[in-house]
């Protein structure tokens, strides 16, 4: 029930100040999405969606930080192992 | 896909299971709460990944399987009413009631659709302003938003035929009970990302000070949840408990400002009843009084309906976490997807469902 999937937005209508729609890209099926929640949204950046709506941007800084984390984490465990050889 | 594969990398996977395996000394028990994390938890194994010393616990946060089985009768038998049309997300079709369930309404000629977002059943009541549409809603604040802005469309619309048989459940005040119970021992949380994106994690922080234990805010892909796991695992060995966002990617602390602007305009907090578990005090939403023209159960004037739950079912344990699905007697016998005896095999979130799709015994 909770499943929310990113998406690229494609193209945002602010024709309904109420009802702000976007076209969103997942992985080359477009929907419409509600994206009244996220009043600085840009074209091209991605969002979370869920049931229709946008429940929020994905930051992309942060994905890319948790990534290297996770990264290191691996490299410093190879270091070790190879001091240790 | 962005932002998916990713995180279901294969080397960050092993950097984490390897970590694991260095920072654990000690048991531990570690509940995810959503039924989406115990999905990707079954789907992908991850329980054989973990050092021995740590055991998943699956929560109560599948919303399908937690909605009484007197509303699933409510939403029946309001489809069974020839002037009506109940709309609903696919999950909630198949869930069996007392005596039948959606699909089979619908089979016998009952006008029940299934929809993508909410905005398609104002739609559908604009389309068909001789007719009564319901939607029928459950769900965490993940989904209340969505609802709330069918309700608020609604009457920004003057939609006269449009109403909501809404059950909508929330997350902090379950945890709550859960560590309040004493028949329940965890010693550490994975609060559900998606509903924290929308609410953020302020709510979570006295819970992590008065019970004592991390709750770490995770998100659904394999990597998320192994560094979820991790991240508790370092602070429970470290004697710490404090609330820690793994999926920062999409939560912040204060969630969408936005969107829980609209769930006050639209929702009051009040009691609800969980399945199997019972009545958890200020657990749910309720449509504000300035909206009850919207509320199905005071329009069609629902009465009560009384109903009994299977006698050999344990969903109630499992969904508490103290009971794994393949210790219930019906598992994979009397009770299968195709014949659900209980809501937590219903839908593939739900632990019964997830453990038999993935036949995981162990
Ligand atoms: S296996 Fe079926 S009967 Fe047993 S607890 Fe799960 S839903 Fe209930």
């Amino acid at each position: 029930m909770c499943l929310a999937v990113p998406g690229k937005v494609i193209s945002i209508d602010e024709s309904n100040p109420e009802l702000k729609m976007a076209k969103v890209n997942f992985n080359g099926v477009m929907k419409n999405v509600c994206v009244q929640w996220l009043p600085d949204l840009m074209i091209g950046e991605y969002v979370l969606v869920h049931v229709g709506f946008a429940l929020n941007k994905i930051d992309e800084k942060e994905a890319l930080e948790t990534i290297q984390i996770l990264k290191e984490m691996g490299d410093l465990e190879n270091n070790e192992e190879s001091e240790i050889t | 896909m962005k932002y998916i594969d990713e995180f279901r990398n294969a080397e960050l996977i092993g950097n984490l299971v390897k970590k694991l395996l260095q920072v654990t000394t000690q048991n531990w028990k570690i509940m995810e709460v959503c039924g989406g994390q115990t999905h990707t938890i079954l789907k992908y194994n991850l329980e054989e990944l973990l050092p021995k010393k740590i055991s998943l616990i699956h929560g109560p946060g599948c919303p399908v399987c937690v909605t009484p089985l007197e509303f699933i009768d409510k939403a029946i038998a309001l489809a069974e009413q020839s002037d009506i049309i109940l709309t609903s997300f696919g999950d909630m079709l198949r869930v069996p009631g007392s005596k039948s369930d959606l699909l089979n309404v619908k089979a016998q000629g009952g006008d029940v659709r299934m929809i993508y977002s909410t905005l398609d059943a104002i739609k559908i009541a604009e389309e068909n302003q001789n007719k009564e549409v319901v939607f029928f809603g459950v769900g965490f604040e993940t989904t209340a938003p969505a609802n709330a802005m069918a309700v608020y469309e609604a009457q920004r619309r003057n939609l006269k035929n449009f109403s909501v048989l809404c059950s909508h459940v929330l997350v902090p005040p379950a945890i709550e009970a859960l560590l309040s119970s004493s028949e329940v021992s965890i010693q550490g949380f994975l609060a559900a990302g998606h509903v924290c994106t929308v609410m953020g994690y302020e709510q979570y922080i006295p819970l992590a000070e008065k019970y004592k234990i991390p709750i770490v805010i995770t998100g659904f892909e394999p990597v998320d949840i192994l560094n979820g796991v991790l991240l508790s695992v370092i602070q429970l060995e470290s004697g710490k408990y404090e609330v820690e966002n793994q999926y920062k990617r999409v939560v912040t602390k204060e969630g969408n400002v936005q969107a829980k602007k609209l769930l006050d305009e639209i929702f009051e907090v009040t009691d609800r009843k969980w399945r199997g578990i019972g009545t958890i005090p200020n657990s749910g939403y309720k449509l504000r009084d300035r909206y009850s023209a919207f509320d199905a159960e005071l329009k069609f004037n629902l009465k009560n309906i009384e109903v009994e739950e299977s006698k050999i079912c344990i969903a109630g344990k499992v969904l508490q976490g103290l009971k794994k699905p393949f210790e219930c007697s019906a598992f994979g016998k009397e009770c299968s997807p195709e014949h659900p005896l209980g809501a937590p095999m219903v839908s593939t979130e739900g632990a019964c469902a997830a453990y038999f799709h993935y036949s995981k015994r162990n």
